[in-house]
């Protein structure tokens, strides 16, 4: 747990004959967040994607630890919130939850997880099929998810989306709570990151 | 352990989702039961030019339905975003592709199963080729949904994938089809038809064990 670094070195992405970004350099140490910046079509979803190791970089390599991303290893380590929210509309919010635990290697007895949806404002929930819940109600499925299977490293794409300011108040929480236990968060929001303990590191890409 | 459990999880999750969304197991079944009513109708009443024919016209109804029921099978989880978390997942994606093949198989290529019996009696098929014809359905229709899978896989991430997914699976498709159906036409005849079953045996452990590397490697493709 003492050495996860996650280092990117020369990474360069190219969509549709259009440079996104070259020689991209930067090492996320524990306690650290990083707020990729930038305009939309900037690249940054398609850097976070390379993150996960969905997109091959074009240039450049990734390393976790010091090795190459592609490995469970890796994969182990990792928690991704992307556009898509892979909830299933017609499983219950409870189903959802528990498959994603499955998938993710974290049994949570069933007072965690009533303990988690609680924390999430979602108790009471737990039997309604996904397909009734809001847009913000979902966005805070995933953050259960997140609490429930503490992974050192969260890739968040754009995780304020539709949430309320309470929502929004409960992910920077759980953030902090994620750098203080020794995680680290790359994420890109267009909303002010209110983090005033952490050490957030900026990147931006034009 | 837990490979075991997310292989289980998986399979229970897609089976959940079938049951909760239920036209996808009703589909291909109405189709197989539909074609194959139809045939005794436009052949006209002839009844030993039916018998002749039947494995031929059971085995092409069952190979379409498989078909059209093949894009089902990743299409929701590309489109919300859980195909993303599965290869995600530390697990070994070969193995919860597996998961969701078998999954799929036994919504879609088990009913056809249950049904055919009933269908081949209607078509007059001798009763000393029913466990025969049996026998090739159980071991021909998960091969057809796992070399499918390969085809999804490809096409899952193109917006009218339909017509290219037939032409690249119907030639994978053809082998399956000439020895299950020329097996049940032997036994029809009391010929022995033991070489059938085992290629169609060997296909089956082939594709059990070599579909699901192909099908994640172009799973990812289609992600990114």
């Amino acid at each position: 747990m003492d050495k996860h670094t996650l280092q990117a070195q020369k990474l360069s992405c190219i969509r549709d004959d259009r440079l996104l970004f070259s020689n991209l350099d930067f090492t996320l140490h524990k306690h650290q967040v990083l707020l990729l910046e930038g305009k939309n079509g900037s690249g940054k979803t398609s850097l976070l994607r390379i993150l996960c190791g969905f997109r091959e970089p074009d240039a450049g390599v990734v390393h976790w630890c010091g090795e190459t991303i592609n490995s469970e290893q890796y994969r182990a380590n990792v928690a991704y919130i992307g556009h898509l929210d892979g909830i299933k509309k017609e499983l219950t919010v409870l189903e959802n939850l528990q498959f994603a635990l499955a998938l993710a290697q974290a049994p949570a007895d069933a007072d965690t997880v009533q303990a988690a949806l609680a924390r999430v404002q979602l108790a009471g929930f737990d039997d309604m099929p996904a397909q009734t819940l809001s847009a913000g109600q979902r966005r805070r499925l995933l953050l259960a998810r997140l609490l429930l299977a503490p992974s050192p490293l969260w890739i968040l794409d754009e995780p304020f989306t539709a949430l309320d300011k309470q929502g929004i108040a409960l992910s920077e929480q759980l953030m902090a709570e994620q750098c203080d236990r020794g995680g680290m968060i790359v994420l890109t929001s267009h909303h002010d990151l209110n983090l005033p303990s952490t050490d957030v590191h900026r990147i931006r890409l034009s | 352990m837990s490979i075991s459990a997310a292989f289980f999880a998986i399979i229970r999750r897609d089976l959940l989702l079938a049951l909760r969304r239920r036209s996808e197991i009703a589909n291909p079944l109405f189709f197989f039961v539909l074609v194959i009513t139809l045939f005794p109708l436009g052949v006209g009443a002839k009844p030993h030019l039916l018998q002749a024919i039947a494995p031929g016209i059971i085995w092409v109804s069952a190979l379409l339905a498989a078909m059209l029921s093949l894009d089902s099978l990743f299409r929701s989880d590309f489109d919300d975003g859980s195909l993303e978390q599965l290869l995600l997942s530390p697990h070994p994606p070969s193995l919860l592709v597996l998961g969701k093949v078998l999954a799929h198989w036994l919504v879609t290529g088990l009913p056809l199963l249950l049904i055919a019996p009933l269908l081949a009696v209607l078509l007059g098929m001798p009763s000393q080729s029913l466990g025969v014809l049996l026998l090739t359905l159980l071991l021909g229709t998960p091969v057809l949904s796992l070399l499918g899978a390969i085809g999804v896989a490809l096409t899952v991430g193109l917006r009218r994938g339909g017509m290219l997914l037939s032409l690249l699976v119907l030639p994978l498709y053809v082998p399956v089809l000439i020895f299950a159906s020329n097996a049940v036409e032997m036994a029809g005849s009391g010929l022995p038809i033991d070489a059938q079953l085992n290629i169609l045996m060997a296909m089956l452990c082939m594709a059990l064990v070599l579909a699901p590397w192909p099908t994640v490697a172009a799973l990812k493709m289609s992600l990114n």
